[in-house]
C-alpha cells in the first residue's frame, strides 16, 4: 500500500456507502458486519435518523430489552424532537423508567397506538405478536447475527425493506432441542438470521465497518486474525495514541507484574500451576480480584486520543469476565472481600456490546479437566478479548495447551451447511499462543 | 494385540458391508471414472469444460515409495497437460510423528485448471441431501489428511523449477483463496489442492451414486497443528523401559506389562474408534479412574480423579471442605440422600407444616 | 450432567448396581404396547433382514426377508409389517371422546372454540435402542411414497397395498419421537437410562443387555460382572451370547452364519427355477424351505433375546408409579395422534421429503416449549429432580419463618404479603427475580425482595445456555442457611384479604423454583403460503424446489 490507512477516512467511506444503499439502493436488504467496537450504534441511530428524515416509516427490531432502551435514549439524545415508539411486552417494568423522561417517546403494549410515529422500536419476540398492520417501509434489525433464522421469519412480513447489522463474530444464537434435522436447509430455523437471508438473497449487498475504534492497535490484529479472517479490520488508534500508567510502581508480586506487562503491551496473561480445578476455582477467583484491586491501588490512568488529559482508571472503567455466572458470582464475593464491589462483573453473554478501559478475564479453559464445544465456542473468547480499550489480562491455569491437544476437533459434519471459520479450537490456540508471549508466573 | 491381551475389540467388518462398499466403489469409478469425473465437475468446477473422456493414468509401481514416485509424477504430468484426469488409488506419503506414513486416498481428480480435488467415496447413503453427521466428520478428517499430503507433493512440484511454493506458514486468509487468484508468473506455480472435497455416497435406497462437496478448511486446519505438535513417535520410544517388545506373539503378562508402559487417556468415546479400547477400558475401571464412566463428568470435580475419592468426599470422610468441588459434592449428597428418603416434604406439590 | 447424576453413577460403581436417577416414572405406557424389534442387513441403507413385532410377549411375530437384496421378499415383509402395525393403530383409533380446541374462524379471524373428537388412548410403540427409532424414520421415509398398482397402475414395481400408509405413521411416529416428554415412539434404552444411572457411560448404556445387567443384576453377581458379559461373552462358534439389540447385527453373525445360510438359500432358489419337472420341484422346494427356515431361526435367535429383554425393562418400569404430569403429557401424544388420523382420512398426501420454512419454525418452536414444559414437570413430580435443580440454583426449598402481610399502593389494594423462607439452597436470585412455587397444582408467584439480615440482592439474574447452572458456595449464607424474602403476588383472590390456604404460614415447608412452571404460547408464525423474502418466498415458486411428495424414482439398483 502507498498510502496512509487513514480510519477517520475509511470508516465514513463506509458509513457513505451503507447509507446510500440503505436509502437510495434497490435491494430489499442491506447488511453490514460489524466487529467490536467498529461504531455500530453510532450507524444505527445515523440510519433512524436519516431514514425518518426522508419521511420513511421504520420499525427497529433489537434483540433484548435492554438493547431497545438504549436505542430510545440514544436517538433521544440525537433529536429530542424525533417523535418514537416504544412498543413493549405487557409484564411488570417492561422498559426503563429513563424512558419516562422523554417527552416524545411514546410507550405502548400495543402497536396501534403508536401508528403513524417516524421510529417505532421493539423487541423481535414482541414483533413477533404484531399482526393485521399495514407493512413498514423500512426496518432496521440490530445484533442481527444473534438473531435466529425462525425469529426473523415470524416479523418480515412487518418490513418491506431492512437494513441488517450485527457483529458475526459473537455468540451464535442456540436453540435448547436438537435441530441438527434441518442442518443444511437454507431456512434452518436455529441459524442465524442473516445465514438465512444472504441463502435465499445472495445478491444483497454486504459492507463492513473497517475500523474498530474501541480496540486499541496493540488488540486490533489478533482479535481480526483470530476471529475475523474474512473480513479483517484495523484500529482506528494507533501504538502511541493510548497509554496506561500507574503512579504506584510494582512491589514485584504476580498481579503488579501482569499489570505492567498488560500497561506496556496490551496484553497480561497471570498463571496459575497447572492444576484441574472446579469451576469456582478458588486461587484463579482470587487472583482476579487481587488485579483488580491492584489496579485500582496503583492509581492507575489513561491517556487516549478522547481527550488531552489523562483520565483516572476508575472501577466504572474496569470490568471482569467469566464464562458462567457462578464464576461471575464467585469473584463478586472475592471483590467484596477485598472492599472493590462496584466493578462490573459478568458472563460473556452479558458483557456483548459493552466497553471498558481494562478487563480481567478468567479464561474459560482454565483449570477445565475437559473442553466441550461450549467452552471452545469462538464467540465466547471473542467476546472477552474484545471489550477493552487499553489492555485486557487473562488470569488461567497452566497445561491449556495440553488440554486443546487432548481433545482434538472430533465434530461431526453436516452436509450442505456453511463451514464457521476458523473453529474454537482454532482460535483458542492463536490466542494462547500470542498471550504467551505475555505471561507472567504467579507467585514466583 | 487386543485378542492377545484378552480384551478382543468388538470390530470387525460384515462381509455384506465389505463386499458392498466395494460393489459400490467399483461402479462410480467405472467408465474411466466418467461419473465421478461428472460429479466433480458438477460439484465443484461447474464452469470448466465438462469432461468428456477423462484419463486415469496407470499408478502401478513397485513398492509404496515407487507408488509414491509414480503417483507425484502423475500429477504433475496431469496438471501440465491440464485436462480432466482421475487417479484412482494414488499413493502420498506425510511425516506423522517422525515416521513416514503411506496414504492412500480413493482417488484425486486433476481439473482442467490444474487444481487437485479428493475424492472420498462412502458407502452409507445420502437420504434426501443429508447423511449420518459423525460418518460425513470422519471422511472430512480422513480428508484433510489427503489434502496435507497432497499439498506436500505441490509444494515440491511448485518448487522444482524456481521455488515459490510454501505451503507451510501461509495464513488462513491464503489458503481458501479459490484457484482463480494463482499467480500467472514465469516459474510454475505450486499447483492449487483444494480446500472442497467430494464425498461420493449411495442416493437415497438406491446403488446410484450422488455427491456433496465438503469444506475440509477446518479439519485441515485441526490436522495441520495436530501433525505439527503430535508426540514423535522416538519420543515415546525414548520413554519406554529397554527392551519393550509389543509382539502379539509373547504371553499374555508380558505384552500387558509392554502395552501398560505407554501412557493413555482412556475415554469412553475410545471405544468406538480404537481397537484397544477394550483393554485400555478394564485398566482404567482397575483404577476407579472417574473417566471411565465418560469426560464430562470429571468438569464439576476439580482435582478428585477417582470413583473412591470423590465418593469418600461427599461423604465427608476426605477432602477439604472450603475446596468448592468438594463443597458442592457434599450438598449434592445431602440433596439426594433427602429426595430418596422421602425426608422433609419439599415436594412443591405437598408443602405442610414441618411440626 | 449435574453433580447429583454423576453421584449416582459413581454410587452404581461402588455398589454394583445401577442407582435411582428418578422416584416416579416420568414417561407414560400403555397397557398394551406394540414391541418392534428389528434387524437390518450391513452396509445397505436400512434393508431389512428381519423383526420380532407384537403386542403380546410371549408369541412375538417373526417377520424374516430371507435375501435382503430382493425387491419382491421386502416388499412382502414390509406388507406382512403393515398386516401386524395397521390393526393395531386402528384399534385406537376408533374409540373417541369429545374434546373441544381452539381455532380461527376462517371468516371473523377471531379464535373460537371448536368440538373435536380426540382419541381416547394411543397406541404406543417401543423399539430397543435409539438406533431402532431411526430404522422406523428411515423404514417410514422408504415407504411413504411408494405408489400401488390401484394409485398407479403404470407405476413399474407397485407396492402391496397399505404398504405407503404404514410409512406415513411410522413417518408420524419417528417425528413425534423427536418432541421432549412425549411417548408415542420409545426407545427403551432411553427411557431406562432416564430413571436409572449405571456404573458406566452413557454410550455403554445403549447397549440394552448391558444396562439391564446394571439395574437388574443376577443375584450372585455385580452389575459390573453381568454387564461385560453381556457386552462380549461370545459362544464356542464365536457369538455372543446376548447379541445387539439392532438393527445392526454383529459382523461375525453375518460372516459365520448369515452369509452361508443366505448362499444356502440362494442356491435352493436358483436350482428351484432350474427344476425340470415336478418330482424335482418338489424336492427342490423342500430344500428351498429348509433353507428358509434356517434363516428363520438364525434371526429369531438374534431377536429373540432382544425382545425378552424389551419386556423385561418395561416390566421394571411399570414398577415405578407414574409422575403425575406424564399423563397430561400423553394427552398431548393422543392429540398428536388424532391430528394424524384425521390428515389420513382426509386424504392428505404423504408428509414431504423436507419441512418447509414456516413448518421447521413451528416445529422448532414446540419442541423447544415441550423441553421446558418436561423439565418443569419433572421437577414438580419428582423431588430427586427438584434436589439438580435446587443445586444447580435454580429452586429453593425451605421453612418459612416469618409472614407479614403487605399491600399493594393503588385505589383498591390487593394482598403482597411478605414471607421469610429459610433455606441451605443458594438459589440464583437476581434483583426482583421472580419465583413460582405450585398451589393446588397451580403456580403462585412471588418476587424476590432481599435476603434478610443482608443489604445486598445477591447476585444477577440472567444468562442463559449453559452459563447457567453450577453449584456455588458462599454468597448470604452461614451455617443457619439464607434467609429469603419473597412478596407474593397472586392466586390470593380477589378481596383484600387473601383466601385462606393461598399464603404459606410460619412453619410450612415450601419449595419456589425460578422457573416457570407452565409454557406460554410462542406468535403465530405466518402461513406457509405467506413465507417472506427473506425465507424464499411460498414454497413450491421456484424451479429448485424439488418434488417433495413424489415417488422415489425405482431402479434396478434399489436396496429397499
Amino acid at each position: 500500500m502507498t498510502t496512509v490507512f487513514d480510519p477517520g477516512a475509511e470508516a465514513a467511506r463506509a458509513t457513505d456507502a451503507i447509507l446510500c444503499d440503505t436509502l437510495h439502493g434497490t435491494h430489499r436488504g442491506v447488511v453490514v458486519d460489524s466487529p467490536p467496537g467498529a461504531g455500530k450504534s453510532t450507524l444505527v441511530v445515523r440510519a433512524a435518523l436519516e431514514l425518518a428524515d426522508a419521511g420513511r416509516p421504520l420499525m427497529v427490531i433489537a434483540q433484548t430489552n435492554a438493547q431497545v432502551d438504549d436505542l430510545v435514549l440514544r436517538l433521544a439524545e440525537k433529536n429530542p424532537e424525533l417523535p418514537v415508539g416504544r412498543l413493549h411486552s405487557s409484564d411488570a417494568d417492561p422498559y426503563d423508567k429513563a424512558l419516562d423522561d422523554l417527552p416524545n417517546v411514546r410507550k405502548s403494549a400495543k402497536a396501534g397506538d403508536l401508528a403513524g410515529l417516524d421510529v417505532v422500536i421493539s423487541t423481535a419476540a414482541k414483533w413477533a405478536h404484531v399482526k393485521g398492520v399495514e407493512p413498514w417501509r423500512h426496518a432496521i434489525v440490530d445484533e442481527a447475527y444473534q438473531m435466529r433464522s425462525d425469529a426473523l421469519l415470524a416479523v418480515a412480513g412487518l418490513f418491506e425493506r431492512a437494513l441488517f447489522v450485527g457483529d458475526p463474530g459473537q455468540l451464535d444464537p442456540f436453540a435448547i432441542v436438537g435441530s441438527e434435522q434441518w442442518a443444511g436447509l437454507s431456512y434452518d430455523p436455529s441459524a442465524s438470521a442473516v445465514t438465512t437471508l444472504l441463502a435465499h438473497n445472495p445478491e444483497l449487498p454486504q459492507h463492513r465497518l473497517p475500523v474498530s475504534w474501541r480496540l486499541p492497535a496493540s488488540a486490533a490484529p489478533l482479535v481480526s486474525d483470530a476471529f475475523y479472517p474474512f473480513t479483517p479490520f484495523r484500529s482506528g488508534t494507533g501504538h502511541g495514541d493510548r497509554r496506561l500508567t500507574f503512579a504506584v510502581a510494582s512491589d514485584g508480586s504476580g498481579p503488579d507484574r501482569v499489570i505492567d506487562e498488560a500497561a506496556e503491551s496490551g496484553w497480561g496473561l497471570l498463571e496459575l500451576p497447572a492444576r484441574h480445578t472446579p469451576r469456582t476455582d478458588p486461587e484463579a477467583i482470587r487472583a482476579l480480584a487481587q488485579v483488580v484491586r491492584r489496579l485500582l491501588d496503583r492509581g492507575g490512568a489513561a491517556t487516549s486520543e478522547r481527550a488531552p488529559d489523562p483520565a483516572p482508571l476508575t472501577a466504572d472503567r474496569i470490568a471482569v469476565g467469566t464464562a458462567h455466572r457462578d464464576q461471575a458470582a464467585a469473584v463478586r464475593s472475592a471483590l467484596a472481600e477485598l472492599g472493590v464491589p462496584e466493578v462490573t462483573v459478568d458472563t460473556a453473554n452479558r458483557l456483548q456490546g459493552r466497553e471498558y478501559d481494562v478487563t480481567v478475564v478468567l479464561h474459560p479453559l482454565s483449570g477445565r479437566p475437559d473442553a466441550t464445544a461450549f467452552h471452545l465456542e469462538t464467540g465466547r473468547l471473542c467476546v472477552l478479548a474484545s471489550r477493552h480499550r487499553h489492555a485486557c489480562i487473562v488470569v488461567c491455569r497452566a497445561g491449556v495447551t495440553d488440554l486443546l491437544d487432548d481433545h482434538p476437533s472430533t465434530e461431526p459434519v453436516q452436509l450442505g451447511v456453511t463451514v464457521k471459520f476458523p473453529d474454537g479450537w482454532e482460535a483458542n490456540h492463536a490466542v494462547l499462543s500470542h498471550l504467551s508471549e505475555h505471561r507472567v508466573a504467579w507467585g514466583s | 494385540m487386543a485378542s492377545a491381551l484378552g480384551s478382543p475389540s468388538a470390530f470387525g467388518q460384515s462381509q455384506f458391508a465389505f463386499m458392498r462398499g466395494n460393489a459400490f466403489e467399483a461402479r462410480v469409478k467405472a467408465d474411466g471414472g466418467a461419473e465421478l469425473l461428472r460429479l466433480v465437475h458438477e460439484k465443484l468446477d461447474a464452469r470448466a469444460e465438462p469432461p468428456t473422456s477423462g484419463v486415469v493414468p496407470d499408478l502401478s509401481a513397485v513398492g509404496p515409495e515407487g507408488r509414491t514416485a509414480r503417483t507425484a509424477l502423475a500429477l504433475r504430468e496431469a496438471t501440465a497437460a491440464g485436462v480432466w484426469t482421475l487417479l484412482d488409488h494414488p499413493l502420498l506419503a506425510l511425516e506423522v510423528a517422525g515416521s513416514p506414513a503411506f496414504l492412500e486416498p480413493d482417488a484425486v481428480v486433476v481439473h482442467p485448471d490444474g487444481s487437485w480435488t479428493v475424492v472420498e467415496i462412502k458407502s452409507f447413503p445420502m437420504l434426501d441431501g443429508s447423511a449420518d453427521a459423525a460418518k460425513v466428520g470422519a471422511a472430512a478428517r480422513q480428508s484433510a489428511v489427503y489434502v496435507l499430503a497432497l499439498e506436500r507433493v505441490a509444494a515440491r512440484l511448485g518448487a522444482e523449477p524456481e521455488g515459490r511454493a510454501g505451503a507451510e506458514g501461509r495464513s488462513a486468509k491464503e489458503d481458501s483463496a479459490e484457484p482463480e487468484g494463482r499467480h500467472a508468473q514465469d516459474s510454475a506455480p505450486a499447483p492449487k489442492v483444494r480446500h472442497t472435497v467430494l464425498l461420493v455416497c449411495p442416493k437415497d435406497f438406491s446403488n446410484l451414486p450422488t455427491a456433496s462437496a465438503v469444506d475440509i478448511r477446518k479439519q485441515r486446519s485441526v490436522t495441520r497443528r495436530q501433525l505439527d505438535r503430535l508426540t514423535r513417535i522416538e519420543d515415546i520410544a525414548d520413554a519406554l523401559p529397554e527392551g519393550t517388545c509389543f509382539s502379539p506373539d509373547l504371553p499374555t503378562p508380558d505384552l500387558t506389562v509392554a502395552v501398560e508402559s505407554v501412557p493413555a487417556t482412556y475415554a469412553p468415546e475410545c471405544l468406538s474408534a480404537c481397537e484397544l479400547a477394550f483393554h485400555c477400558r478394564d485398566r482404567s475401571r482397575a483404577e476407579g479412574a472417574v473417566t471411565s464412566l465418560g469426560r464430562s463428568l470429571r468438569a464439576e470435580l476439580g482435582g478428585l480423579t477417582t470413583v473412591a475419592d470423590v465418593l469418600s468426599a461427599s461423604r465427608g470422610e476426605s477432602g477439604d471442605p472450603t475446596d468448592p468441588a468438594v463443597a458442592a459434592l457434599r450438598r449434592a449428597a445431602e440433596l439426594r440422600a433427602e429426595a430418596l428418603s422421602g425426608g422433609p416434604a419439599l415436594h412443591p406439590e405437598a408443602s405442610g407444616h414441618a411440626t | 450432567m449435574s453433580l447429583i447424576t454423576t453421584l449416582a453413577r459413581l454410587e452404581a460403581v461402588d455398589t454394583g448396581r445401577a442407582q435411582p436417577l428418578a422416584t416416579v416414572r416420568h414417561r407414560h405406557l400403555s397397557d398394551r404396547p406394540l414391541v418392534f424389534v428389528p434387524l437390518t442387513t450391513a452396509g445397505e441403507a436400512g434393508a431389512p433382514l428381519g423383526a420380532l413385532v407384537g403386542t403380546d410377549r410371549d408369541a412375538p411375530r417373526l417377520l424374516v426377508v430371507p435375501q435382503p437384496r430382493d425387491r419382491d421378499l421386502r416388499f412382502a415383509f414390509l406388507a406382512e409389517l403393515a398386516d401386524v402395525v395397521l390393526p393395531y393403530i386402528d384399534s385406537y383409533a376408533e374409540d373417541v371422546e369429545a374434546a373441544e380446541r381452539n381455532e380461527t374462524d376462517p371468516e371473523t379471524g377471531k379464535r373460537v372454540k371448536v368440538e373435536v373428537e380426540l382419541c381416547a388412548d394411543a397406541p404406543q410403540l417401543i423399539v430397543p435402542s435409539r438406533a431402532g427409532i431411526d430404522f422406523v424414520r428411515l423404514l417410514g421415509r422408504s415407504m411413504r411414497f411408494r405408489r400401488t398398482a390401484e394409485q398407479d397402475p403404470e407405476t413399474p414395481h407397485p407396492a402391496p397395498p397399505r404398504v405407503p400408509l404404514l410409512g406415513r405413521w411410522l413417518t408420524h411416529y419417528g417425528e413425534r419421537a423427536r418432541v421432549p416428554g412425549s411417548s408415542l415412539l420409545l426407545a427403551l434404552t432411553d427411557v431406562l437410562s432416564r430413571h436409572w444411572a449405571t456404573g458406566q457411560s452413557s454410550l455403554e448404556d445403549q447397549h440394552l443387555g448391558a444396562l439391564l445387567a446394571w439395574i437388574d443384576p443376577p443375584d450372585d453377581e455385580s452389575g459390573a460382572e453381568a454387564a461385560l458379559r453381556a457386552e462380549l461373552q461370545r459362544d464356542a462358534k464365536g457369538q455372543l451370547v446376548c447379541p445387539p439389540a439392532g438393527p445392526a447385527t454383529d459382523p461375525a453373525f453375518d460372516n459365520k452364519l448369515l452369509a452361508p445360510a443366505i448362499e444356502r438359500y440362494d442356491r435352493a432358489r436358483t436350482a428351484l427355477a432350474a427344476a425340470e419337472d415336478g418330482i424335482e420341484a418338489d424336492d427342490r422346494l423342500g430344500e428351498l424351505t429348509a433353507a428358509e427356515r434356517q434363516i428363520r431361526d438364525l434371526v429369531a435367535s438374534r431377536t429373540r433375546p432382544t425382545w425378552d429383554a424389551v419386556w423385561r425393562g418395561l416390566d421394571l418400569l411399570r414398577a415405578l408409579p407414574e409422575g403425575a404430569h406424564a399423563t397430561d403429557r400423553w394427552t398431548r401424544d393422543r392429540w398428536s395422534f388424532t391430528g394424524h388420523r384425521d390428515r389420513v382420512l382426509a386424504g392428505e398426501p404423504p408428509q414431504p421429503r423436507r419441512d418447509d420454512a414456516v413448518t421447521a419454525a413451528n416445529k422448532l418452536a414446540t419442541r423447544e416449549r415441550e423441553q421446558a414444559r418436561l423439565e418443569a414437570q419433572e421437577a414438580l413430580d419428582d423431588p430427586l429432580v427438584m434436589a439438580g435443580r435446587r443445586l444447580a440454583g435454580e429452586a429453593f426449598a425451605g421453612e418459612v419463618t416469618d409472614v407479614v402481610m403487605a399491600y399493594s399502593e393503588g385505589k383498591r389494594p390487593s394482598p403482597r404479603p411478605l414471607v421469610t423462607v429459610r433455606t441451605d439452597d443458594r438459589p440464583h436470585l437476581g434483583e426482583r427475580a421472580k419465583v413460582y412455587r405450585s398451589l393446588g397444582g397451580k403456580p403462585q408467584a412471588a418476587e424476590f425482595v432481599g435476603y434478610e439480615g443482608n443489604g445486598g440482592n445477591g447476585e444477577e439474574q440472567g444468562g442463559y445456555g449453559e452459563e447457567h447452572g453450577g453449584y456455588q458456595s458462599g454468597g448470604a449464607l452461614d451455617d443457619n442457611g439464607a434467609l429469603v424474602v419473597l412478596r407474593v403476588v397472586d392466586k390470593m383472590g380477589r378481596g383484600k384479604e387473601p383466601e385462606t390456604g393461598s399464603v404459606p404460614e410460619k412453619g410450612d415447608l415450601v419449595c419456589f423454583t425460578l422457573f416457570e412452571h407452565e409454557q406460554r404460547g410462542g406468535a403465530k408464525l405466518p402461513d406457509p403460503e405467506e413465507t417472506p423474502w427473506t425465507h424464499g418466498g411460498p414454497p413450491g415458486e421456484t424451479e429448485a424446489t424439488p418434488q417433495l411428495h413424489a415417488p422415489d424414482a425405482v431402479t434396478e439398483e434399489d436396496v429397499l
